[in-house]
């Protein structure tokens, strides 16, 4: 197994050097001259010179690519020119509220969405397959940010059940039941597409385990429908579900853009936007590579956890 | 295209979906001429007016505006904004995915190395860098979202045009000396080209809802101009105060993208075949029993009796009558066989034993199976649970598929006694080895820790054997246990069932196609047709002198040791389909005795002394004395 984690991580290297290539290029989209852009009304000459000067601009692409590269490497991602502290600090800061809400969130999915779909295969065509397709059906149709804006107003404003915004009230302590109670409506508004998704491939891959022979031998052997279910088909459902959970995972830190924007969490979704609209390049470039890079070293995760459930993946 | 069309329609949520998705095209595309207020007229004097209001319908936003005529023009702008975003990915993701499956090789590793670097990304980190590169706007929010919706087309495209390109008709316009560009066009991208317009317009659906999303958080489009994500954006200000702002809007979203999902997913269950055909059921516990009478329990009932045992199949509208009123009678010690080739029915009768037969689509329609004369078929699910792998166990014909491919082997095994059993760990692993060494596997201990996987197909069948034997049954159902293994390996095997079986007082239901096979092992046999009993006797009887014309067919299938003065024949014809089966014998036409009164009425199984035949010209007086 370790020779396996090891060769794993080895292989996302290329992928680790290929995301800060396709982000570099990307931000050498920029059209006209980038000091320009994102100055705007402030593009006195020395303003401008300053610019070029930080992002380096004054030399070719390529040895452009590779000091920033060589400069993240030693940690050092630049400095926020908004926020006026290193790129870093501010992406660790608020990656780390990210990573709150949305392994929360992916928690919630896997668990309530696997269950779901053991169910709705067991009592295929049911009433509770039906029931539960039909849910899926909305939860995969709904925007994430208006069923969160209609959370907020019903359980935050109406009932006043649970805080409006934010991640900790603004004067009290810093407690993990402050946090509990803030995270409850933003990690299920963020959780629900996903839990749809999951709920519904894993409705599909049981299906699809539930007719094999394996199956029948169980049951011929007197084994209970139950551990039938959750033992036998679900262990090997596994293998063609988890996958779907790395992804989903891709789909939560993407959804937490907006989650974090409507619940005011003070994420690096929020905080991307926020560089966007304020046209902070470094802090955008380093914010997208480090989230795609811990992506990645997720789903690493994923495939190791899969070839501990599965003895045919060659270890 | 009627057809599919109808297959659409035919599941109702899909129809649903269509409709919707046509009447809000249609409402967009007659926007403009509407008479609709100004949607950018700011009216300051009548902020938030509520909806269902004199004059307006929906209300007014935070600056006085109509908000039908700004849902009207957003969604248009939304819908449209979507299908651009959609058909540029599939332009790109169908030019990379086209010319990476065509060409292969190199061309292909580059580019699809480029699309799963794209993939390696969250989604909607790459939409925001490219939107953080050209500045917000809705232009460069729909190519943001178009260019990270291009792998997925990419993906899916190179996969069917990998298929395409090495199939005759491209290898023949190559030969022919036609260019790439007109191979490309001419003959791959049309039969692509229906996967692109399913793709495209189950996606149109995510497009609206990530452009939206961009929009909503200010980085689509600008005011004044609306779409359904800025208008959601916007209204947020005034969640608290003016809810309807929001839901308007939001609503809108929420039906445009579940009415394409309808569709999308009636277009997807249309195409695929395994859903028509009822293939992706899912096999409950017990086999549906629906019968209307229960036949008499015997006078002198034997140790496991089948009387008129009937087993069927639905599908959509036929009925398959797999097993056709079958009765056998095992006794304790005793091992029957069941011969027949594939399709006649044997296996499913092994299955309805236990109530293990796939349902749907089987169902058991009529008969009883007796145990020790109680009827098993009308025990409740617990109780038929208990009996097994208790009392009644079963060896399966493949086993690298009937053996849990994830347990490994000692589990699967004491997990066989668990169910029916308290017993400790220690209890549990001492009894998988002593089972292990019944069937003569070496090394026992350590093959515990074995996955099926590892072990050759011998000594899983072996393991199978065992699975069987854990619990001490009185009944062992061994359904072809050696079809799927080698001459040398099925030879012990069975020498090892012969010998559990004389240890142990076993009884055997031994099923199979190979009369050489019942010659070695059984007691007595009984052969089966299109779902009937055809003949039954002792084996050394049947084998010297078979009465019916298929069980002698059958018996000269199998090659004589040494001799070889036989011919060795095969049987003319199929047997008939069990859903339209013919009047009369069902073997009358494959058969060379037969007359035309073979094709008419009903034929009893006639019974003298032990043996029993189905036919009214047997080959022989069925006699028992001619061992």
């Amino acid at each position: 197994m370790a020779r396996y984690i090891l060769f794993r991580l080895v292989s996302a290297i290329p992928v680790i050097l290929g995301i800060t290539v396709i982000v570099f290029l990307i931000m050498s989209l920029i059209p006209g001259d980038p000091a320009q852009a994102i100055l705007g009304a402030y593009a006195t000459p020395e303003n401008v010179a300053r610019i070029n000067r930080d992002l380096g601009l004054d030399k070719p692409m390529v040895e452009r690519y590779f000091i920033w590269l060589g400069n993240m490497l030693t940690g050092d991602f630049g400095r926020s020119f908004s926020l006026n502290r290193p790129v870093l600090d501010e992406i660790l800061e608020r990656f780390s509220a990210t990573l709150v809400l949305a392994s929360v969130s992916l928690l919630v999915c896997s668990l309530i969405g696997v269950a779901a779909g053991v169910v709705s295969a067991a009592r295929q065509y049911g009433w509770a397959d039906k029931t539960i397709t039909f849910a899926v059906l909305i939860g995969i149709s709904i925007p994430s940010f208006f069923l969160g804006m209609l959370m907020i107003l019903l359980f935050a404003v109406k009932l006043r059940w649970l805080p409006v915004s934010g991640m900790f009230e603004i004067y009290g302590g810093r407690g993990p039941g402050d946090l509990l109670r803030h995270l409850v409506l933003p990690s299920v508004a963020l959780a629900v597409v996903a839990t749809g998704v999951v709920a519904r491939l894993s409705r599909g891959a049981m299906l699809e385990v539930l007719r094999q022979d394996y199956i029948r031998t169980a049951r011929a052997k007197g084994v209970g429908e139950g551990r039938v279910l959750w033992g036998h088909a679900l262990r090997a459902a596994m293998v063609a579900i988890l996958p779907i959970l790395g992804l989903q995972a891709g789909f939560v830190l993407s959804g937490a853009v907006y989650i974090e924007v409507v619940f005011q969490w003070p994420g690096v979704g929020r905080m991307l936007v926020d560089a966007i609209l304020k046209r902070d390049i470094l802090l955008v470039q380093g914010a997208v590579t480090f989230v795609a890079g811990c992506y990645v070293l997720f789903n690493i995760v994923v495939d190791v956890a899969q070839a501990m459930i599965d003895p045919r993946i060659k270890a | 295209m009627p057809v599919f069309l109808k297959l659409v329609f035919r599941n109702r949520l899909a129809g649903a979906g269509a409709i919707i998705i046509a009447a809000l095209v249609l409402t967009c595309l007659l926007v403009p001429v509407l008479p609709l207020a100004d949607p950018d007229q700011t009216d300051t004097a009548h902020r938030f007016i509520r909806p269902f209001s004199e004059g307006r319908l929906l209300g007014t936003d935070h600056l006085g505006r109509d908000l039908l005529s700004r849902l009207l023009w957003g969604t248009r702008l939304s819908l449209a904004v979507g299908a651009v975003a959609a058909l540029l990915a599939a332009t790109f993701g169908t030019l990379i995915g086209v010319t990476a499956g065509y060409f292969g090789g190199r061309v292909d590793a580059v580019l699809m190395r480029g699309v799963d670097m794209l993939m390696a990304f969250p989604y909607i980190l790459l939409a925001l860098a490219i939107v953080a590169a050209l500045g917000p706007g809705l232009l460069n929010a729909l190519i943001a979202v178009a260019a990270v919706n291009v792998p997925f087309f990419a993906r899916n495209i190179r996969g069917i045009s990998a298929g395409l390109a090495a199939r005759e008709f491209i290898d023949a316009a190559r030969l022919a000396g036609e260019g790439h560009l007109r191979i490309i066009l001419t003959e791959l991208l049309p039969n692509v080209l229906p996967t692109i317009i399913v793709a495209v317009s189950t996606t149109i659906g995510w497009m609206v809802l990530e452009t939206a999303g961009l929009s909503f958080l200010g980085l689509g489009s600008q005011p004044p101009q609306a779409d359904l994500g800025s208008m959601l954006g916007e209204a947020r200000p005034a969640l608290i105060t003016a809810p309807h702002t929001l839901v308007v809007p939001g609503l809108a979203i929420f039906v445009i993208v579940m009415s394409i999902n309808l569709l999308g997913d009636g277009l997807r269950d249309a195409l695929d075949p395994r859903l028509r055909s009822g293939a992706l059921a899912r096999p409950s516990p017990v086999t549906l029993i629906e019968r209307a009478e229960v036949p008499a329990a015997r006078a002198a009932p034997g140790f496991l009796d089948l009387d008129a045992l009937d087993t069927r199949f639905r599908v959509g509208r036929r009925l398959y009558k797999a097993v056709n009123g079958v009765s056998l009678s095992i006794a304790r010690g005793e091992c029957l066989g069941l011969i027949g080739e594939s399709g006649s029915g044997k296996s499913v009768t092994a299955l309805s034993i236990m109530g293990l037969v796939a349902s749907p689509p089987g169902v058991i329609t009529g008969g009883a199976v007796r145990l020790e004369g109680e009827d098993v078929l009308a025990l409740p699910y617990a109780a038929l649970r208990s009996l097994r792998g208790r009392r009644v166990a079963y060896v399966f014909q493949d086993p690298l598929s009937t053996l849990h491919p994830l347990y490994r082997v000692g589990d699967q095994l004491t997990e066989a006694m668990r169910v029916h059993d308290r017993i400790t760990d220690q209890e549990a692993r001492a009894r998988a080895i002593e089972l292990l060494d019944t069937v003569q596997i070496p090394n026992p201990a350590e093959r515990l820790s074995a996955y099926p996987h590892e072990l050759s197909g011998g000594m899983r069948q072996r393991v199978g054997i065992a699975m069987a034997l854990a619990n001490d049954p009185d009944l062992i159902i061994a359904d072809e246990p050696t079809t799927a293994l080698d001459v040398t390996v099925q030879a012990q095997i069975l020498a090892l069932l012969d010998q559990l079986r004389r240890d142990r007082g076993l009884s055997i239901l031994f099923i199979t196609h190979d009369f050489g096979v019942v010659g070695q092992l059984c007691d007595r046999v009984a052969v089966m047709y299109a779902g009937r009993i055809v003949e039954e006797g002792p084996t050394a009887a049947v084998l010297a002198a078979p009465a019916h014309p298929y069980t002698r067919r059958l018996i000269d299938c199998v090659p004589e040791l040494g001799g070889g003065k036989r011919a060795l024949t095969a049987i003319p014809g199929l047997p008939p389909a069990v859903d339209s089966l013919p009047e009369g014998c069902a073997f009358a036409a494959r058969c060379d005795r037969a007359r035309d009164v073979c094709r008419t009425g009903t034929l009893d199984l006639a019974q003298t002394g032990g043996r029993a035949v189905r036919c009214l010209f047997p080959e022989t007086t069925a006699t028992e004395d001619r061992a």
